[in-house]
């Protein structure tokens, strides 16, 4: 059976890609880390892979608003076949820079309209912070929602953030309306038990505690935590994970991979 | 020879010596009489007066900087203990202490030392890892934001520039900052405010660092009023290279590539006015401005070039920019550059500028010239500009053109080896040290003394500098700067690991950071300081797993004028307990850097910074996966203190909050402390150790709260069992920061393993971790019970720098 293949974007400031690689890696899959001029030279090559994935970073330094001119390049140079990627079901994940990538080209929380109505700003500490989170994964969404990428995951997980622009803001009510209809707000910050948590626990602000989103079909998830760098209960700050040997980030990929074959 | 209009001559051949010194000075050229004599001669044979090119050539290759004149000079040293005086001359102080202990070492995993960007060790059968701290004391001083910036940006590319260049993987940063509670008024006039010094300096750290992707894991920040208008900054970054790219080697004919970064007019004259003392006419200029963006271009670039073998040497462009860079990698051939072709920010620079501009994020490269094209087109492809410059030729000679015209020709060798060796005078009195009256304090006022020595600015949480680093980016990081049994607790980890599973794939090992540093002990003892800076450092690596036996380290001296010979004096006592030290624990030297003239001048006086050794650590951890943390973990586990509390409290933090005059600064008893590190490394990999931490700052009391509230827990100690040297009151042995001392947590069952294991070490049991979340400390033979709430101990800790 063939290997499944996942491509990893990155550019100038994009610094996540090697562990982003790795974790593609341990689940069995095999990971390139692509530069987006060669992927601009070769277009279609997109397309021989199987998974999409966003690394994060400081993508051009994140000058102007973080991940907005990656965005832009990938929206002008090869936005429509990112959307064709997108709508196609193939898996696509933004992790932190990545899901700033992919929430100002609009590729989420609607690739379909492909058109940027959320963002991420300034944390309301104003700060960088980098810190670990307990992450809650909606009930409803694990039972029902279609997200490849979080099934299989218990109520409350724990993930690191590190950013200083992870405050999710969407256009209007109606949005954030739409968004817990459809189950799309897959992780939210939480306290130990999933209840609403106070600052630091909810590091940026985000209305609603949203952490991560994904489209309605399941397929094109964001987040600001990073499941890269929990891979192993090794990088958890108690030594934690599912099995002893793993981390929570593990079955994030392990999904997705096992969503392909 | 032709001077240009863009190159002037400077008359030289027929200035006096007061015209000379003038000369030096007003060019800011920082050179001494005698090398401004040295320099004449050279010219005088030569039969004619230097270009501004080569003047400035030779400023920068011999600046203290670049050629640390003063540690390789001749220095006759004099030594008062009482009325006793011993005299010694040192020809080369470096080689003759630091260096001959690592020579005398002699350790086969030492694969690197001295003589690259950076020292390296063996890390596996096919990869070495090197470590390089760097200062960038004087521009954090003027510009904090970018002085930190470059300070980061350069050390990493002594990384990317040691051997054929190594992939970083960890920076680390120790601050020195004044009081940042300081009045306004008593702010020097021209200087910045301690505080905003502290944050611009945290902020230009995380700025490059975390653009960088490189994890920022391992610090200290020690305040004292000494650093007010000159702080000390030290940026490290650790990095993995193949053994098979650790050696490089420039051929004539070689090509001279330059890449990344464009040359601006910023930091001009950084070399030579790191020499000069700081005051308010210091020039900003000075101060390069840094682009993380364009070096994190370059290191993902460049390691790619590295690997397909498409350079034969490459360094870094640091003080002295490109006349340090191509001067070094030239040495031994000889080198013709072609100063136009150098791409430059903006037009107007005229060629001594652009040779010794330290403009920021530049590599220069020796590139045979059959991958001409393939290099440059790989480089270009990552969107970094890469252009030749000219070449390394045979006649050993530099020579530097313009616009067709020569405006410098020397001979290498007059360049690298015609510097004079100066000699200076140095004096070191050994102060007398007495031991404090008995400190008596009832309960209540201990406990006082406990929430404030946790409060201490240089004991206190550093969260506030932490959590803006990304530590964890690389993923690799799996024992961090602040650890907490849940996410809601924190306490001070002792040292960072690195476990490099996405580069080395496959691999078990990890690599231990750690430092010590402690200027306090400096005041009464520099040797002591040296001593003891060296010990925490290694006793921060052990605490967490780290084999004494694979252990290295690195010096950083900062010191103020060596001009004046007592400070020189007290450089040389340091300079001897690093050379005792590393002997006495077995500990090799491969690398180190200093900064002297650490001095500013108020209203006319001048004032030196109290001296500071900064000691890096590194080592190699076979299997990673065993190490610990300091967290205490479960209820019902016994708590061990390793080592003896002697009665050594001169400089400690209770001597400082209850203001005790007097008392001895601890003692190192290499011999006493290493038997019991190589035992906890073994206690440690067979399983018998929940946590552990080491005891410096604050002692006994301070190291066992936080435990405590980093594990969520509490504690019931009874002091009466603490093993002493000597009768101490219950002040004495909670708060004396005596080395050797590490607290443990062991679990019941293993308690005897663990016990037959320090047989024959000093140890005891002193008691068991509680459910009540209460930290207790208790002595049934004097009737004092310290008792505290652990969440209220870790508030106290974690409430003093929340700017």
């Amino acid at each position: 059976m063939k290997k499944v293949k996942a491509l990893i974007l990155k550019t100038a400031g994009i610094n996540c890609d090697y562990e982003t690689q790795t974790a593609f890696e341990l689940c069995g899959a095999a990971a390139d880390v692509v530069h987006v001029n060669s992927l601009v030279e070769k277009k279609d090559k997109i397309f021989e892979y199987d998974i999409l994935a966003f690394p994060g970073g400081f993508s051009y330094g994140d000058d102007i608003a973080s991940g907005k001119i990656l965005a832009n390049e990938i929206k002008n140079k090869l936005g429509d076949k990112v959307k064709k990627f997108s709508l196609s079901g193939k898996p696509v994940i933004g992790i932190c820079n990545g899901f700033q990538v992919l929430v100002k080209m609009g590729l989420l929380p609607d690739p379909e309209l492909f058109e940027q109505i959320s963002t991420l700003s300034y944390n309301d500490s104003d700060k960088f912070e980098c810190r670990w989170t307990y992450l809650k994964t909606e009930k409803k969404v694990r039972n029902e929602s279609s997200c490849i990428w979080t099934k299989n995951l218990p109520d409350v997980i724990t993930l690191p953030v590190a950013h200083g622009e992870g405050k999710f803001i969407s256009v209007n009510d109606k949005l954030l309306e739409e968004l817990n209809k459809n189950n799309q707000i897959v992780f939210r910050y939480s306290t130990k038990d999933g209840k609403i948590p106070k600052y630091p626990l909810t590091p940026n602000g985000s209305v609603e505690q949203i952490a991560g989103i994904c489209n309605t079909k399941g397929n094109v998830f964001g987040l600001m935590p990073h499941p890269e760098r929990h891979v192993l209960a090794l990088q958890h700050p108690a030594r934690e994970g599912f099995d002893g040997e793993h981390g929570w980030g593990k079955i994030i990929f392990q999904n997705a991979v096992d969503f392909v074959k | 020879m032709k001077a240009t209009t863009n190159c002037k001559t400077i008359e030289i051949l027929n200035l006096s010596d007061k015209q000379l010194t003038n000369l030096s000075a007003r060019n800011v050229l920082s050179l001494s009489l005698v090398e401004m004599k040295a320099v004449q001669d050279y010219f005088r044979k030569l039969n004619r007066n230097p270009t501004d090119v080569e003047i400035e050539t030779i400023a920068q290759t011999w600046s203290e900087h670049c050629k640390h004149k003063t540690l390789t000079g001749i220095i006759k040293y004099t030594e008062k203990k009482g009325t006793k005086k011993t005299k010694r001359t040192y020809n080369n102080l470096l080689k003759e202490t630091v260096f001959k202990a690592t020579v005398e070492l002699n350790k086969k995993w030492c694969l690197s030392v001295f003589k690259d960007n950076a020292g390296i060790i063996e890390f596996d059968a096919k990869n070495g890892v090197a470590f390089k701290v760097e200062t960038h004391n004087h521009p954090s001083a003027l510009e904090p934001y970018g002085g930190s910036a470059t300070g980061i940006g350069g050390v990493i590319r002594d990384i990317l520039g040691v051997g054929l260049g190594a992939k970083p993987l960890a920076n680390t940063d120790v601050f020195c900052f004044g009081n940042p509670e300081t009045k306004d008024s008593q702010v020097p006039e021209g200087m910045h405010h301690p505080k905003r010094i502290a944050k611009g300096v945290v902020s230009g750290v995380r700025d490059y660092g975390n653009r960088m992707g490189i994890p920022t894991v391992n610090g200290a920040v020690y305040f004292d009023e000494g650093y007010m208008a000159n702080p000390l900054v030290y940026c490290g970054t650790m990095g993995i290279i193949p053994k098979s790219k650790i050696n490089k080697k420039v051929n004539s004919g070689d090509l001279i590539l330059v890449v990344g970064g464009r040359t601006g007019r910023d930091g001009i004259h950084g070399a030579t006015f790191s020499s000069m003392h700081l005051g308010k006419e210091s020039d900003v200029s000075a101060v390069q401005i840094g682009n993380p963006i364009v070096e994190k271009k370059v290191l993902d670039t460049m390691l790619k070039a590295r690997d397909l073998n498409l350079y034969r040497a490459v360094t870094d462009c640091g003080a002295g920019g490109l006349s340090s860079a191509i001067g070094e990698l030239g040495e031994k051939t000889g080198a013709l550059v072609y100063l136009d072709a150098v791409p430059l920010k903006y037009d107007g620079l005229v060629p001594w500028e652009i040779w010794i501009s330290e403009a920021q994020e530049r590599m220069v490269f020796a590139v045979p010239p059959k991958n001409k094209k393939r290099i440059v087109e790989l480089f270009n492809k990552g969107n970094v500009e890469a252009v030749f410059v000219g070449e390394f030729t045979k006649d050993k000679k530099l020579t530097l053109k313009y616009d067709g015209d020569i405006v410098a020709s020397m001979d290498m060798f007059f360049l690298h080896e015609g510097i004079p060796k100066p000699i200076r005078p140095a004096v070191y009195k050994i102060k007398e040290e007495n031991v404090q009256k008995p400190i008596k304090m009832n309960s209540a006022s201990l406990l006082k003394a406990l929430k404030d020595a946790l409060a201490d600015l240089n004991v206190c949480s550093k969260e506030w500098i932490i959590r803006q680093y990304d530590h964890e980016v690389q993923g690799q990081t799996i024992v961090k700067p602040l650890q907490g049994n849940s996410i809601e607790v924190s306490g001070p980890g002792d040292a960072a690991v690195i476990f490099p599973y996405t580069v080395v794939k496959g691999t078990k090992k990890g690599i231990v950071l750690s430092n010590g540093l402690n200027p306090q002990y400096g005041k009464i003892n520099t040797y002591k300081m040296a001593a003891n800076a060296i010990e925490e450092s290694l006793r921060n690596a052990v605490a967490v797993g780290a084999n004494i036996e694979k252990m290295s380290v690195l010096d950083n001296f900062c010191w103020g004028n060596p001009n004046k010979p007592e400070i020189l004096g007290s450089l040389v006592r340091a300079a001897n307990a690093c050379y005792d030290m590393s002997k006495a624990f077995g500990i090799p030297f491969i690398s180190g850097k200093d900064s002297l003239h650490n001095e500013y001048s108020i209203d006319g006086e001048k004032y030196s910074i109290p001296p500071a050794l900064l000691i890096s650590a590194m080592g190699v951890i076979e299997n990673a996966v065993n190490t610990v943390t300091m967290p205490l973990k479960n209820e019902g586990n016994k708590i061990f203190v390793l080592g003896i509390t002697r009665n050594e409290l001169g400089c400690s933090v209770l001597a400082k909050i209850k203001n005790v005059k007097g008392g001895v600064v601890p003692e190192v008893y290499p011999k006493e402390s290493k038997e019991i590190m190589k035992r906890i490394y073994k206690a440690i990999n067979s399983k018998l150790v929940e946590s552990c931490h080491d005891c410096s700052e604050g002692g006994l009391a301070v190291a066992i709260s936080e435990m405590a509230f980093a594990g969520d827990k509490g504690v019931k100690i009874d002091i009466d069992v603490i093993k002493t040297k000597g009768e101490l009151t219950v002040a004495e042995i909670l708060f004396s920061e005596s080395n050797g001392r590490f607290v443990v947590e062991v679990n019941p069952e293993n308690k005897f393993k663990f016990k037959d294991i320090f047989k024959d070490c000093i140890f005891a049991e002193i008691g068991c971790v509680r459910e009540d979340k209460n930290v207790a400390f208790e002595s049934v033979k004097n009737k004092v019970e310290v008792k505290e709430k652990s969440e209220n101990l870790l508030n106290a800790w974690r409430n003093t720098i929340t700017w």
